[in-house]
């Protein structure tokens, strides 16, 4: 016999190698290392928490008992597997795009983000999975007790009640250790699946072990083997036709409905397209487990003796013959198997506890919850911590007080039809918009009760009043409520009973509660989500504008995902607003964002809820409403949205063509330009050229007397100094248009202004020329200007003034007006005959004259640098009719304006 | 769009078809050892080495067949859903900004 010690010593080696791998991957994933930790393969061995104790020892019990029938435990998973297609694809699209949690998350997150779906899910999960985690506590301690039977030098007792208690207390510390480590957004285990993945690896390759050690080692090969198995009660047992169906069935829907499938299935997915390996490689990994199991049963019945428990065949075989390494690796195994289960079982369980129940319940305790101090985050893993310790605690003590004497089968079969009561509300909310929270709950509450019923409370006999009398008559003599023949359903299986009944009536209600009930606005938004997620991979928008302080989502994001991440978070979507700092704009689209961060941490119900207080309730836009509306809506929507592009690309067009018109009226302007100022720039060098050569023949000859040779020069001279001015006024046009003239600005007296300009014109050859008017009391007025450039241009105006006036006595009027506190207004009104209204409009284009060239002397460009300064000095000039005479006005500011 | 690029997306589509059906042609065949034996025979329904080496032989080559459809279908990756259908969700995308 193996020595007990050893066997507790290899049990505590293996179990410090899973803290030491689950570490390892922690670390790397820290690291951001995953590599080949987040394949497919890792994926699918991770799904193998499946297969649990009750498959491990469990099978073969099962088959000995019953025949191939164990093997639909299998198939139905398989067959879910292998048509992934239908149901898991979406599943998990759905789990990732909305961040769903749990089970009872993705329920509550469908029908309207509800609180009650949440919190039922959550007890109907707890309670179907309690027995469960009590029976991988009762196989290890049944495994342990195997070897320790004949062994009394043990280090330890084999007390089945101890061993329970210590195996417990291993797998919560692993599990707070591993499953609660951090509060991450994704919600993904990377130690915990790790382990998983390992724990897969050592309990298939134990169980194939033991299995070819039957198959090669107790028989002749496969020939000799199904000679054995025709002549085995094993296969004697007929296959029930309605177990048959019924728990292929039942098992295809618990592949979903558990929660920790669902958590290793869909929460710890890291990618959708690991399902194209998972749907042929999962059910290999079920085949292998399965093959086997006939075999095993067939050669314990024959050689182990009479009243062997068929359901340790796998250990006690090897043990039989001695080959005690096999014993201990299948001991193993069985251990991995259990071990595997209660860990993702208590994650799983311990995420629904924490969101649903603990930080409702928290956040109403709280008025204000979500918006005072302290760190959400704690509260979370606390709540986290404890539920996977009262998790557990449950477990042992259903394995204490049930006293563990039950066959593993039918406590498995209890807890599948158990949590598949919300396989209804969950195909209901993932293929049908129709479905509503009003019938989702009926369906699972009266699923549940029925259940209870007819299986759970059966189940406990009479400890739960459930006596020989009440199941044979029915609750007071009322033979039609007997709990495993309800209505006068007599004869059939009390599992078959029980799953058809409660799925049965349960749907039932479940439609008719979603077509007798309306949903409302953020549930039938989720609906439309949920059943077109590949449609919609945008986002459900429940938030309407500009309710939320940002910095208060802030305080509240950071104690819920940490301030870093939370401040990342923030930064990344404030930069992609375009803004910089830490605080973006709480538009709908950022709250959402915000909303499925958070979700991924503490569910989505808490989550909304959170926000709720913060932006100011649920608030469904029309905009919102149309995208939930029927398909036909939807089309409407989407022509409509064409029709507003195909407006917009009409727009654009008349815009385009617009510019179109400007630009080549621009080029118009500018082949004018160029050849008005080459027009004027060869006047001048005409005369130059001109008077030069008489100048150069003259000067070869000599014959020219010394007037005409002063007067040509100085002919000359002008005409050079003229082009000189053009061109500078050229230059100075151009810069002020290109807007990079610096101006002077200086704080000064208008009246120095204007007597500087005054000055400047009288220095001029012909002097003024003309009278001009001022009330110079009225022209003291200070004011921020550049004032080279405003006297530039009273220069311009006065010397128009004093060319163009044609009166008998010309005479210019400068008047200075203050408007309000901050614009100065200043006519310059002359009493000539003033310009015909239909030049008007061009006068201070450049180049235009309307005199002729001769007599103005200049090329023009004086009134369009008026314009121009003005502009840059941030006012404008008009010419001002109706004034009897040629009259310019100015308006400018007092002070700049910037 | 090009005729061979039509194909593709047929070819893929009805790859995914045959996915869909697996399961309920597996499902089928696994109902197979419900007929063999019962009333009027000596042997019970089901019952016997032959309805155990058929439901391990219809899961192999159920495996085999989902691991070959999952393979092509991989290889055959393209657009996943309808293009009418992407196109609206864009569409909406578009009109939400």
């Amino acid at each position: 016999m193996l020595r007990f010690n050893i066997l507790v010593f290899a049990c505590l080696t293996y179990a410090t190698l899973l803290f030491v791998v689950a570490f390892w991957a922690e670390k790397r994933a820290e690291a951001g290392r995953l590599g080949w930790l987040r394949s497919p393969i890792v994926y699918t061995l991770s799904l193998s928490v499946y297969c649990t104790a009750w498959t491990f020892y469990g099978a073969v019990g099962y088959a000995v008992r019953s025949g191939l029938e164990f093997v639909s435990i299998y198939l139905g998973p398989s067959l879910m597997m292998i048509g992934w297609w239908w149901i898991l694809r979406k599943l998990v699209r759905i789990g990732r795009t909305h961040r769903i949690t749990s089970v009872a998350d993705l329920i509550s997150s469908r029908y309207g983000k509800s609180t009650t779906l949440g919190v039922l899910v959550t007890l109907l999960a707890v309670i179907g999975t309690t027995p469960y985690i009590a029976l991988q506590l009762q196989s290890v301690a049944t495994s342990f007790a195997v070897f320790g039977v004949n062994d009394p030098t043990g280090a330890v007792q084999t007390d089945l009640d101890k061993t329970a208690l210590w195996v417990a207390a291993g797998l919560a510390l692993f599990t707070i250790l591993f499953g609660t480590r951090n509060l991450d957004a994704n919600e993904r285990h990377h130690g915990v699946v790790t382990a998983i993945a390992l724990e897969a690896v050592v309990k298939f390759f134990a169980l194939v072990c033991v299995g070819l050690f039957v198959v090669w080692g107790l028989t002749d090969g496969w020939g000799d083997l199904i000679d054995r198995i025709d002549a085995s009660p094993v296969s004697s047992h007929p296959i029930s036709g309605t177990r048959w169906i019924t728990i292929t069935m039942l098992s295809a829907a618990a592949l979903i409905t558990l929660p920790r499938m669902f958590q290793v299935l869909v929460v710890e997915n890291s990618d959708e397209n690991h399902l194209f390996t998972a749907g042929w490689f999962f059910p290999l990994y079920l085949f292998g487990m399965s093959l086997f199991v006939i075999p095993i049963a067939v050669v314990g019945l024959q050689v182990l003796p009479d009243g062997s428990n068929p359901d340790m065949f796998v250990l006690t075989l090897p043990l039989h013959y001695d080959q005690r390494f096999l014993a201990t690796f299948s001991f193993l195994g069985g251990f991995s198997s259990a071990t595997s289960m209660v860990i993702v079982a208590a994650i799983a369980l311990s995420t629904m506890v924490s969101n649903h129940i603990v930080m409702p319940i928290w956040l109403k305790a709280r008025k204000g919850g979500a918006t005072v101090s302290g760190d959400v985050r704690s509260v979370v893993l606390y709540a986290r911590r404890l539920s996977i310790f009262g998790v557990l605690a449950l477990g042992y003590l259903y394995f204490h007080f049930s006293g563990g004497s039950e066959a593993l089968a039918s406590i498995g079969m209890i807890s599948f039809t158990g949590v598949a009561q919300v396989l209804p509300a969950m195909l209901g909310g993932i293929f049908w918009r129709g479905a509503t929270r009003v019938g989702a709950i009926l369906g699972v509450v009266i699923g549940f009760v029925i259940w209870a019923y007819t299986m759970f409370l059966p189940s406990f006999g009479e400890a739960a009043g459930f006596t020989a009398e009440l199941m044979a008559e029915g609750p007071l003599g009322i033979g039609l409520l007997r709990p495993q023949a309800l209505f006068g359903v007599t004869g059939v299986d009390p599992v078959v009973h029980a799953v058809a009944w409660s799925l049965a009536i349960n749907t039932l209600v479940f439609l008719l509660g979603s077509l007798f009930s309306f949903p409302r606005p953020v549930e039938r938004l989720q609906g439309a989500q949920f059943v077109n997620v590949f449609e919609h991979s945008g986002t459900a928008r429940g938030w309407s504008h500009g309710f939320a302080e940002t910095e208060d989502l802030l305080v509240m994001a950071q104690r819920i995902l940490g301030a870093s991440e939370a401040q990342a978070l923030f930064h990344a979507a404030a930069a992609e607003q375009g803004k910089e700092g830490y605080l973006p704009d709480a538009t709908p689209e950022f709250i959402e964002r915000l909303e499925r961060k958070l979700a991924g941490s503490v569910g989505a119900a808490t989550a909304h809820a959170m926000l709720a207080q913060i932006a100011g309730g649920v608030l469904v836009s029309v905009e919102d409403l149309m995208a939930v509306a029927d398909e036909t809506a939807q089309m409407m929507e989407y022509s409509n949205q064409l029709e507003m592009k195909s407006e917009e690309l009409s727009r654009t067009a008349r815009k385009l063509r617009e510019a179109n018109e400007k630009l080549t009226q621009l080029s118009i302007q500018k082949d004018a330009f160029l050849s008005q100022i080459s027009h004027e720039l060869r006047t001048p060098m005409t005369s130059i050229s001109a008077f030069s050569e008489i100048l150069r023949s003259a000067g070869q000859e000599g014959d020219l007397d010394a007037e005409s040779l002063e007067r040509f020069s100085s002919i000359i001279h002008d005409e050079a100094l003229r082009l000189t001015r053009l061109l500078d006024d050229l230059l100075d046009l151009s810069v002020l248009e290109s807007g990079s003239v610096s101006l002077n600005w200086t704080r000064t007296n208008l009246h120095d202004v204007i007597d500087r300009a005054m000055g400047a014109v009288m220095q001029g050859r012909d002097g003024v020329g003309i009278r001009i008017e001022r009330n110079e009391f009225s022209e003291h007025i200070a004011m921020e200007t550049d004032a080279d450039r405003l006297s530039q241009v009273f220069i311009n105006l006065i010397t128009n003034a004093r060319k163009y006036c044609d009166a008998e006595q010309p005479t210019l009027k400068i008047q200075v007006r203050r408007i309000g506190q901050d614009d100065v207004q200043i006519d310059f009104i002359d009493n000539g005959t003033g310009i015909p209204a239909d030049k008007q409009t061009v006068i201070f284009e450049k180049f235009s004259r309307i005199t002729d060239h001769a007599k103005a002397g200049s090329a023009g460009l004086g009134l369009a640098i008026c314009r121009e300064i003005m502009a840059n000095l941030g006012g404008t000039i008009a010419y001002l009719p109706g004034q009897g005479g040629a009259a310019f006005r100015l308006d400018l500011p007092r002070v700049r304006t910037r | 769009m090009p005729l061979y690029l039509a194909r593709a997306s047929y070819r893929r589509r009805r790859l995914i078809d045959a996915l869909r059906l697996l399961p309920f042609l597996l499902f089928g065949l696994w109902l197979l050892p419900l007929l063999w034996g019962g009333a009027g025979t000596d042997t019970p329904v089901g019952a016997g080495g032959r309805s155990f080496v058929h439901v391990f032989v219809v899961w192999a080559l159920g495996i085999a067949v989902a691991a070959w459809l999952a393979r092509r279908l991989r290889r055959a990756e393209g657009p996943i859903e309808p293009l009418s259908a992407k196109d609206i969700a864009e569409a909406q995308e578009e009109g939400r900004r």
